[in-house]
């Protein structure tokens, strides 16, 4: 029987016919295996071509790097019985973190040259496989010297045919414990506060017949897991070893060392340590108790497994915290950063060693909780949980319950030894994003769908970004795309509510919210109680007006707010709003674009009519033409009126409003499961509050399948319409969180545009016969699927915002709804 | 879009012989844009009108375009006089535009008393008086105004132009000059535009006052057709007013100023890898590249398309493989840590925190001298007070600029950042040093406390 660790680098080790390959196809999958003989093929057409040997290694080197890295069980099939060439698979093994494995066939030379002789491709003399079983002998002895964790030889055909496999985990594969667990920061000797938080946790504390506490017990069969450092600078370190060890032992705790017990360790076995840091004190405190005791502490200590991995891998507990890909591996410099963190080799003012912010590179999927350096307040980042706040300095003793994340803690009696660095200074969460959160062809999981982020797109929503848009954090959400209903076939349509309600009817839905259209700028506002961070972004995420304006109507939009943030137990609000009128922010592009088209249209046709007119008195005929410019004539007419209804006057935020429809997400919460009967009500709350500032949304429930009902949506559309309105937006009665029967998103809200609105999209002409049928050929499906993908992209940034996940997990999804605007599609739908 | 052609030279009907176009008949031709009409609205001895109509057909010209642009479906090209219009000119008065004519060839030689009407023609009223008059044309223009509801003129003229010409020199200043106002082409324009520039405009592009701007926007602002054409007018100085706006005389040193400068203070921090944070089209980097005292040079920019151009500049596909190894090009954002930047001697933010909103400084600072981590850092960036120094701006200096900062607000940025990362700074200016008002670029060195 071989033990093998599941995650290992195995190198296979025997002379030429060995039967290394056959023993690797017997035991192992064929993706497994890292066979040399194959590597000189690829590299050099011949398997047996040794001077391709130092290329095809270099090869077999790189794959087995990136299989161990994904955390794959990598088999080296070579002879490996030379120095070198096991040092470069030891190298590789280190790198990754995982052990090393060496397997010996020894086979006696008689038998190997006999099945040498069997195989033409093989050339060599005898006198090489003598050499090499020469190697192999001298190579015996030196295996375990030269870094295998663990040799297994196997001697002759029988016993190598009879081997079987066993795969072992690492002692830090601890995955199949689910808790729920109740993980404890830094005691250091603060016995009494221990006792105190374990019976706020729920613990029944045992106590020996000396009345000492030995093990404490949950009644639930909660896993209370220490963080290290139980021990130095506090009154009593040897009570708390003695329970920790007592509950450890008992099965109803977990525990890893921190550096304080790693160093007590090497003193007790009589290294030379300098005594500083609160050590004299557990020294003395120990010199009272048994050399038993004593004896056990230090096998305690030294069974400690630098880290655990809980909790289906979603969990990992080490002393000073431990980057993702140390997680579940094993090596020194893996116990190293679990013992002691990462430094980056300064010391600060206080002479104490500057730690390298590891936690704010963090990007793995596992919660990261840990101890070691003391922090005021416990506080997530990037998924990640100092749980040290420096109970012996005077600060509490915390614990985290996982998996409700709630955090439970005690305050010191005292200060039980003065800190060499205040503790008053708070550790700033440093959430900064890296470009490599954000850049190159990116792969998303976003709870409702998966989408890629090409490349190109990313690079133009980089700039977009970072030149004009708000601070990530503060840019939680945008809006996404809309998609129009499907394209009508009713005479002199493009869009009309039939087709929009059949789309909704189609997609399961039975109760609809038809809502009138606002015809201005889509602005996304937060505002909060204190006004810390409010805002309001376009739906490319920039700042609206500039501060001069937007604070001022922040704050008027917050004084409307107020109530809603009691009522809803929130000390801010999201809200999804369009600013009216549409020339307050679009003045610009109103002039260029859509009223100087009008301007030159009205002037240029009357010129035309003019010498049609003066020709036509000439007694020519030009009927046919003089129609055609006369209908273009009325055509630029109805694309002015269209648009001059969206002009109205304003002076600084004197004329402008804002119509909200939708309350996304206020502190902690989502409000994407809440029908839009409750957003409306809010949103009308709003305009009752201040009716100056915002618009309310006209409405029509429908319940589709009842044709009159549909016929009100149509004749509602078109009263609508003919008043110049933009048109109307068909939206799941259910909410923004609506989803069809096999509980996929479906789309949040088709439009339907009005006739005489499409004119300023599709053109002054596009009502013409000729040219409605060639538009009825527009192509929905793209601008679906983007409507989609940005509705769930966004829905799942708030829920992630929610849930209080990293800012670069909520970032790289809002970033990847401004990439999605840069996929080319149609502009008019 | 319509323009109409009037002469008053007895017998002025004699108009249609020129123009090979009856004025008895509406005359109509196909155009690849759509069908031109050529058609009198009045016709006597005493005043004849031939009147030029191109019924656009927006279908056809869209089939040309980028389909992802929206302002190919609500745009002004059939109302608005433009190449399209000096296309079909070309086509429907070939002969006349020649100067040659079968049955009137006296007349064709001969200046007539003409009046063109344009009623609606891109430009403004200055730049249409500029064109037309140095050709001995009396221009009347009005401009055509917006709805009374936005208020204000649009970007629109009704033209009309008078005087005694010879109608092919007409017909051949409104063929060059149409587009030239317009300033956009409705097709790509090829070397053979030159050809035809140069046709157009013989006996009079060449004394033309305006001949830089009119050879410039004709050929599409491609800089190389408009020289090589200039050239061939035999004209020297391309120093086009139009298309500086700050003063001239003083920009280009400035720049070179303020690159040596920067130059400068990378040698006394004795920097070899260098980054160039924010780098455009590597105005720097070539000054950079051509120092072998920098070993590394990286430049960075948001933009992809920035650069490609400084890719081209830099000719690197061209660099021998040791000289290309010392430039790297890579896409970054100043407001993202990004690994990439650690390590180097020296980075360089000329012109570049002035194009940041203020609220996103303090993650350009922790990105850059937080986390890239440079041992020196050089920024430049204009000094607000020099800019009353320059006539006619108002504002700031560039339209992307989020702020420009007095010499005090500068200073007491760079102290705060220096102080927060660890820097000692030292500041510097570029430029002519005026007595109150400063130079009109400042320089701060921040140097890492070792």
């Amino acid at each position: 029987m071989i033990d093998v660790p599941e995650l290992a680098l195995v190198a296979l080790v025997g002379i030429s016919g060995s039967g290394k390959s056959t023993f690797a196809r017997s035991h192992f999958l064929p993706t497994q295996v890292l066979s040399s003989d194959y590597f000189r093929g690829l590299v050099a057409d011949d398997e047996n071509d040794q001077a391709a040997s130092a290329e095809a290694f270099d090869v077999l080197h790189y794959v087995a790097g990136k299989r161990l890295a994904a955390g794959r069980l990598t088999v080296v099939d070579a002879t490996n019985l030379q120095p070198h060439a096991r040092a470069g698979l030891v190298k590789v093994a280190r790198e990754h973190d995982v052990l090393p494995v060496a397997i010996v066939l020894d086979v006696p030379e008689a038998l190997a040259w006999e099945r040498t002789q069997g195989r033409p491709d093989r050339t060599f003399g005898r006198q090489v496989l003598t050499r090499m079983h020469r190697d192999l002998r001298r190579s015996l002895g030196s295996l375990a010297r030269e870094g295998f964790r663990k040799v297994h030889v196997l001697r002759g055909a029988d016993e190598i045919a009879s081997a079987e496999i066993r795969y072992e985990k690492l002692f830090n594969d601890k995955r199949e414990l689910t808790g729920p667990f109740d993980i404890v920061g830094d005691v250091h000797g603060c016995m009494s506060e221990l006792l105190v938080l374990l019976g706020r946790l729920g613990y029944a504390v045992e106590r020996d017949d000396a009345g000492r506490a030995v093990n404490a017990v949950h009644p639930e069969g909660r896993t209370a897991v220490f963080v290290g450092d139980l021990v130095d600078r506090g009154p009593d370190s040897p009570g708390v070893l003695r329970l920790v060890m007592g509950m450890v032992a008992a099965g109803s705790a977990l525990c890893v060392p921190g550096n304080h017990e790693q160093k007590l360790a090497r003193k007790l076995n009589g290294r030379n340590v300098q005594l500083t840091h609160g050590l004299p004190e557990t020294l003395s405190q120990l010199e009272r108790e048994p050399e038993a005791f004593v004896a056990e502490a230090k096998a305690f200590i030294e069974g400690l497994v630098s880290h655990y991995v809980l909790d289906g891998g979603n969990l990992v507990v080490a002393h000073a915290g431990l980057k993702e890909a140390y997680q579940g591996r094993a090596s020194g410099r893996v116990r190293s950063f679990a013992l002691y963190g990462e430094t980056t080799g300064e010391t600060d003012e206080y002479g104490l060693p500057v730690r390298y912010p590891w936690a704010r590179d963090y990007r793995g999927s596992a919660a990261v909780v840990y101890g070691h350096t003391p922090t005021v307040s416990p506080e997530w980042i990037n998924n990640t949980i100092c749980l040290d706040t420096g109970c012996v300095f005077g600060g509490s003793l915390t614990a985290l319950r996982w998996p409700s994340r709630e955090l439970v803690a005690v305050p010191a009696a005292r200060e039980y030894y003065a800190p060499v660095r205040p503790l008053s200074a708070p550790e700033r969460p440093d959430e900064g994003l890296d470009i490599a959160d954000v850049t190159g062809r990116r792969h998303i999981d976003y709870t409702y769908g998966r989408t890629t982020v090409a490349a190109e797109n990313a690079a133009a929503a980089l700039e977009v970004m970072s030149r004009f848009a708000l601070d990530p954090a503060t840019l939680v959400w945008l809006p996404p795309t809309m998609a129009p209903c499907s394209t009508s076939t009713i005479e002199g349509y493009l869009e009309h509510p039939s087709s929009a309600l059949a789309d909704l009817r189609a997609a399961g839905v039975d109760k609809v919210v038809c809502e009138e259209k606002h015809m201005g700028s889509r602005a996304v506002v937060r505002v909060s109680r204190t006004g810390v961070g409010d805002a309001i972004w376009t739906r490319t995420g920039r700042p609206f007006f500039g501060p001069e304006l937007d604070r001022p109507l922040l704050d008027r939009v917050r004084a409307a707010a107020t109530p809603l943030f009691a009522e809803l137990a929130t000390d801010w609000l999201l809200l999804d709003t369009e600013l009216l009128p549409w020339s307050a922010k679009a003045g610009g592009l109103i002039r260029e674009r859509y009223a100087g088209v009008g301007a030159a249209g009205r002037h240029a046709l009357p010129a035309a009519l003019a010498v049609l007119d003066q020709v036509a008195a000439r007694g020519l005929d030009v009927t046919a033409l003089r129609d055609r410019i006369e209908l273009r004539a009325s055509e630029i007419d109805g694309y002015s009126a269209t648009y001059r209804a969206y002009v109205k006057p304003t002076d600084g935020l004197a004329g402008v409003t804002l119509a909200p429809f939708a309350l996304l997400a206020g502190a902690n919460t989502t409000y994407g499961k809440k029908d839009h009967g409750w957003h409306l009500a809010h949103a009308d709350r709003l305009v009752a509050a201040d009716p100056e500032l915002f618009t309310p949304t006209r409405r029509l429930v429908v319940e589709l399948g009842d044709p009159a009902a549909e016929a009100d949506a149509t004749d509602w559309w078109l009263a609508l319409t003919a008043a110049g309105g933009e048109g109307m937006v068909v939206k799941p009665y259910a909410g923004l969180a609506a989803t069809d029967d096999r509980g996929r998103l479906v789309q949040p809200g088709v439009k339907c545009r009005g006739r005489e609105y499409l004119r300023i999209i599709y053109g002054p002409e596009y009502t013409r016969p000729e040219q409605l049928a060639g538009l009825r050929k527009r192509n929905l499906g793209r601008k679906r699927s983007l409507a989609l993908r940005e509705h769930g992209l966004g829905l799942a940034a708030l829920d992630r915002l929610a849930e209080g996940a990293p800012l670069w997990r909520v970032h790289e999804l809002v970033f990847a709804i401004l990439a999605a605007e840069s996929e080319p599609v149609d502009p008019r739908l | 879009m319509l323009l109409t052609l009037t002469t008053t030279h007895a017998p002025a009907t004699d108009l249609g012989y020129l123009l090979v176009k009856h004025p008895g008949r509406v005359h109509s031709f196909d155009v690849p844009t759509g069908t031109a009409y050529v058609m009198y609205p009045e016709a006597t001895d005493d005043r004849c009108t031939a009147a030029l109509l191109l019924d656009v057909d927006p279908q056809r010209l869209r089939d040309q375009r980028d389909p992802f642009d929206l302002g190919q479906y609500v745009n002004d090209r059939p109302y608005a006089a433009s190449s399209l219009l000096a296309a079909a000119l070309a086509k429907v008065f070939r002969s006349a535009l020649r100067g040659a004519s079968k049955d009137r060839p006296e007349l064709a030689a001969e200046r007539i008393p003409l009046e063109i009407r344009v009623p609606v023609l891109r430009g403004t009223v200055e730049l249409a008086t500029r064109l037309f008059a140095p050709l001995g044309w009396e221009v009347a223009a009005e401009p055509i105004p917006l709805e009374p509801e936005i208020g204000g003129d649009s970007r629109y003229l009704d033209l009309l132009l008078t005087g005694t010409v010879r109608l092919a020199d007409a017909l051949n200043h409104l063929y060059v000059l149409l587009p030239v106002l317009d300033d956009a082409k409705h097709y790509w324009v090829a070397p053979d535009e030159i050809e035809k520039l140069l046709r157009s405009g013989e006996g009079w592009l060449a004394a033309h006052p305006e001949k830089v701007l009119i050879a410039r926007r004709y050929l599409a602002h491609k800089r190389a057709f408009a020289d090589s054409a200039l050239k061939r007018l035999e004209v020297d100085d391309v120093v086009s007013a139009e298309e500086d706006q700050l003063p001239v005389a003083r920009k280009a040193p400035l720049a070179e100023q303020r690159r040596d400068a920067v130059l400068a203070a990378l040698a006394d921090v004795d920097a070899a890898r260098v980054l160039d944070l924010g780098c455009g089209g590597g105005a720097l980097l070539t000054a950079l590249v051509k120092d072998r005292r920098f070993t590394e040079i990286v430049g960075c920019d948001v933009s992809a398309k920035a650069l490609d151009v400084a890719a081209r500049r830099l000719r690197l596909d061209r660099l021998p493989e040791r000289q290309r190894d010392r430039v790297k090009l890579w896409q970054s954002a100043l407001t993202y840590r990004d690994d990439r930047l650690r390590g180097y001697d020296a980075a360089v933010l000329m012109e570049v925190i002035e194009h940041v909103d203020p609220p996103r400084l303090p993650a350009l600072e922790a990105s850059v001298f937080g986390h890239a981590k440079p041992r020196a850092v050089v920024v430049t960036t204009p000094n607000a007070e020099y800019n009353v120094h320059y006539e006619g701006l108002t504002g700031m200096r560039h339209s992307d600029h989020r702020f420009e900062w007095t010499r005090a607000e500068f200073q007491a940025w760079a102290s705060k950042t220096a102080d927060t990362y660890g820097y000692r700074v030292s500041f510097r200016a570029v430029g002519e040093e005026h007595e109150t008002t400063g130079a009109p670029t400042q320089l701060a060195l921040f140097e890492g406390e070792a």
